[in-house]
């Protein structure tokens, strides 16, 4: 540092700047699959990298019940306090949703909620959380492993070797996800790189854990709910897509819910970016159950405190469009249907895509398809299939075979599944 | 065994984070068999069996201390809770018309009404926010027509409001220059110091306030900044100082950018008051632009919460000055590795609104004379308060630091003791520091704060 500093004074201000040893971040990958799929002229190109949904034309969609709570709150006057209020109601309708509008622990106030910046915001925070108060403490991620022929799945670590002490993110891969995905165990899969950046960024060392496909044999579920008690685990639920995988609210949640009456304390993520297509807005709520209500004020207080010098307060906007959605009974039975829609929409999509593959007379097992749920699908396709599949038929993807559902559409599926079969047909697995 | 950690605060020095550490022991637990119902709601391998019901009964946040309550929100607190006519909430840091009433800008109902209109989407943004937005807040700073702009120099990221821009900076700072240490002005917005905490950047204090003259110690200043070690990060508020009003003249900002250039120091702007100090934009902005015309580097974190009175959208963002393009295309590359996995992506509304109020010449206009009027109201508060005491206090004393200093707040020069007394016998609610918002104050109350201040001043030590 001295030397450069010296070296800088010699130097014209312009020839040497202070920002030298500040290199180009590597560029997101899904975005270059944006960027080239723009660039791509073909007229039957596909984007199968968007991250959100869209409708059967390919057309982002604003769902009518935003609309409606959009028009609602237009003009609002002294938006401070209705802000204050906004930021309540989300909290207390955003818990309902992921516990059960019954549950204990929200009557007796048991939980510490906070709004935060969507599913991201969410874990970041309590990331920082985990690592101020926990410090020595670890986050163990998930990644899912499977045989490819045989389509089962095995623990490679037994959960029980695992040190106590140490919290554990599961759900969205492992129990919404709750069929089998696919390979590519590195961490530098898709959908894993966010977590591991998040709670790398927060400074909470990481480990990996690969877990089993639970639906199968029932017992690996409870089983993990034993192994997460007896080592004192933390269960901590990334939820972005309630609704949104089975079209079934409650469902979807199930998983929670069981852990909660198996009587475990964990904590949420939850997101409203996907279940109603607020995205941009960046709301979510972000909740730990505690063991009384006082200990949720402590709680609630610390988390505040972090989220304050990070961005001091979380925007309104979001939050108001989802309070004035769940507490409104006409808004929220017309957004339970609207989910609906897109899930339904989406597991249709996986069905044909599957069936066209089957009726081409694929030589692979294309089950996962339809056995996966929630917007992305991990093919099962190789990097090089991947690369084909772009070069030959203008269809675009992350490297690791994951497939945005939200990119087919009864006018694509067709053509998307010649391609797939035209890549893999002759039936050799990588 | 139960796990008790000490009391975690932002500012835990190391030697409390060791304790901590000793006090955690791993790999013990207490175990506790019970025989549980098994839900027969629920279909598992284990009903009937012994469920072990563990450490669910001793909850590993035990040690979870209540955060310390923000003054702030404390004094709004008391304020409500106060039944008394006469009473004035001068703590409130957001502006309020004369019938203090919170303001909604007309041009941003005007810009939400035409966002209605087009029905426009909610994708996501980019990690970096709006392209519209970030063009138009860095020509707002630079001025359009700046050659830094022209030339590609400046990597502006859009933030959450002031404080999550000063964030980003702040994390980006630790990353590439550790061990470097950022001098906030004595004293400073109060959560300055939490976000540099919580990024791990240190930071030490240059002195700022003097209260013989109630005005800047520049000397002091120009001194403290002179011995910090070089390459430090010189944290400076652009215009209307909070929480004390007292801004550089434009001579003392030219002697503190020779200072900074001396000792390589790099500028650190927090601008979160542009238009809202003079009522002019360009005006507020002059003391970054002299900082860029002398081509040196500088950090710029921007706000809209009160110029626009977007506060609750939180919109803002961090822009950095560099000698060449290249590095500012590697510079904004960076910042965005830090915003992604804290939030992802930046919140659209505000950003569209700031974007449709800026880029429209019409709307531009209109949010001009808007501010005028309220950095006007301010102005005039001002006015009226430096009347009232000036007529009302017959021991000769000065106050026209009033006039001199200006934005929002203004330091009374007043102590605890005193402020203590402002709140428990004239109801005034104001914080410790004996800082005002005058943006809390209406014209027909100048008189009355005028004799609770020349009393408090007087009467109390």
């Amino acid at each position: 540092m001295q030397m450069r500093i010296m070296w800088r004074r010699c130097l014209s201000t312009s020839a040497v700047g202070l920002w030298d040893n500040v290199g180009l971040a590597p560029k997101d990958p899904i975005l270059s699959i944006t960027e080239a799929f723009l660039a791509d002229s073909n007229p039957n190109k596909i984007n199968l990298g968007v991250g959100a949904y869209r409708d059967d034309e390919g057309k982002p969609v604003v769902l009518q019940c935003v609309r409606e709570a959009d028009a609602k709150i237009a003009g609002s006057e002294f938006l401070e306090s209705i802000s204050r209020q906004g930021s309540l109601t989300l909290i207390e309708e955003s818990v309902k949703l992921a516990y059960g509008e019954t549950a204990n622990v929200i009557k007796e106030g048991r939980f510490a909620g906070v709004q935060a910046l969507s599913g991201t915001g969410a874990c970041r925070l309590f990331a920082e959380f985990q690592r101020r108060f926990q410090p020595e403490s670890r986050i163990y991620l998930p990644v899912p492993t499977w045989s490819k022929y045989s389509l089962l799945c095995t623990f490679s670590v037994p959960f029980r070797a695992y040190e106590s002490q140490c919290f554990v993110s599961s759900v969205k891969y492992f129990l919404l996800n709750i069929r089998v995905p696919l390979s590519t165990v590195e961490i530098c899969s898709s959908a894993l790189r966010s977590h591991h950046n998040i709670w790398r960024d927060a400074q909470v060392p990481q480990r990996i854990f690969h877990y089993y496909h639970p639906e199968s044999k029932g017992l690996h579920f409870s089983a993990l709910m034993d192994d997460v008690k007896v080592k004192n685990h933390f269960p901590f639920f990334d939820m972005a897509y309630q609704g949104f995988a089975s079209g079934d609210l409650d469902r979807d949640a199930r998983a929670i819910r069981i852990f909660l009456e198996d009587g475990h304390l964990i904590g949420c993520a939850q997101s409203f970016a996907k279940i109603m297509g607020l995205y941009g807005q960046r709301v979510g709520c972000l909740s730990v159950l505690c063991l009384d209500a006082k200990q949720a004020i402590a709680v609630k207080s610390q988390l505040q405190q972090i989220a304050r010098a990070m961005y001091s307060n979380p925007p309104v906007r979001g939050a108001l469009l989802v309070s004035t959605i769940l507490s409104d009974p006409d808004l929220k039975e017309l957004w339970v249907k609207e989910v609906k829609v897109m899930a339904n929409r989406v597991i249709r999509m996986r069905a044909t895509l599957r069936e066209n593959l089957e009726k081409l007379g694929s030589p692979l097992n294309w089950e996962h398809i339809t056995n996966q749920i929630g917007m992305f699908c991990y093919s099962g396709l190789t990097p090089e299939q991947v690369d084909q599949l772009m070069k030959d038929f203008h269809i675009y993807m992350t490297c690791d075979g994951r497939i945005s559902m939200a990119g087919i559409t009864t006018g694509n599926v067709d053509y998307l599944a010649n391609a797939m079969h035209e890549v893999t047909k002759s039936g050799q697995e990588a | 065994m139960v796990i008790s950690l000490a009391s975690a605060s932002p500012s835990a020095s190391p030697a409390m984070l060791e304790n901590l550490k000793a006090q955690m022991k791993l790999g013990s637990s207490h175990v506790m068999f019970r025989k549980e119902k098994a839900n027969p709601f629920i279909k598992t391998q284990s009903s009937g069996r012994i469920t072990m019901a563990l450490a669910v009964n001793v909850s590993r946040f035990e040690g979870v201390t209540m955060a310390p309550p923000d003054p702030i929100l404390g004094v709004s607190e008391a304020f409500k809770a106060d039944t008394n006519d006469m009473k004035l909430n001068l703590g409130v840091g957001a502006y309020r018309t004369e019938e203090l009433q919170p303001y909604v800008l007309n041009v941003v109902k005007k810009a939400e009404n035409r966002m209605l209109e087009r029905r426009e989407n909610k994708e996501y943004l980019p990690i970096e926010g709006l392209a519209a937005f970030n063009k138009v807040t860095a020509e707002l700073l630079f001025g359009a027509d700046n050659p830094i702009i022209q030339q590609g120099r400046v990597a502006t990221v859009q933030g959450l409001s002031g404080t999550g821009s000063l964030r980003l900076a702040a994390v980006f700072i630790e990353r590439y220059f550790p061990g470097a240490k950022v001098l906030i002005s004595s004293p400073t917005w109060g959560n300055h110091k939490n976000i540099f905490n919580d990024s791990r950047v240190p930071w030490s204090e240059y002195r700022y306030y003097d209260p013989k003259t109630v005005g800047l110690d520049f000397d002091g200043l120009i001194s403290d900044i002179k011995a910090a070690p070089e390459g430090s990060f010189v944290l400076l508020h652009g215009c209307a100082h909070n929480p004390t009003g007292i801004d550089p003249t434009p001579e003392q900002w030219e002697k503190i950018a020779d200072i900074i250039q001396e000792r390589n120091h790099i500028p650190f702007f927090d601008v979160a008051y542009q238009g809202f100090a003079s009522g002019s934009l360009d005006a507020d902005a002059s003391s970054v632009r002299l900082f860029a015309a002398r081509g040196l580097e500088i950090l710029v974190a921007q706000s809209y919460s009160k110029n626009l009175g977007l506060y609750a959208e939180r919109i803002g963002a961090i822009n950095v000055v560099c000698s060449t393009s290249d590095a500012a295309a590697r510079v904004k590359s960076q910042l965005k590795r830090i915003a992604r996995p804290m939030y992802s992506n930046p919140p659209i509304h505000g950003a569209r609104i700031v974007a449709n109020v800026v880029g429209d010449p019409a709307l531009f206009n209109e949010w001009k004379e808007e501010m005028e009027l309220m950095a006007g109201r301010i102005k005039n508060v001002r006015q009226k308060l430096f009347d009232s005491l000036s007529a009302k206090d017959k021991s000769g004393k000065d106050w026209s630091f009033i006039l001199k200093q200006i934005g929002m707040f203004s330091f009374t020069g007043l102590n605890k003791t005193q402020t203590d007394n402002m709140t428990d016998k004239w109801h005034v609610y104001m914080t410790k520091d004996g800082r005002i918002s005058l943006a809390g104050l209406s014209l027909a109350k100048c008189e009355y704060l005028a004799d609770a201040i020349i009393d408090s001043f007087h009467n109390v030590s």
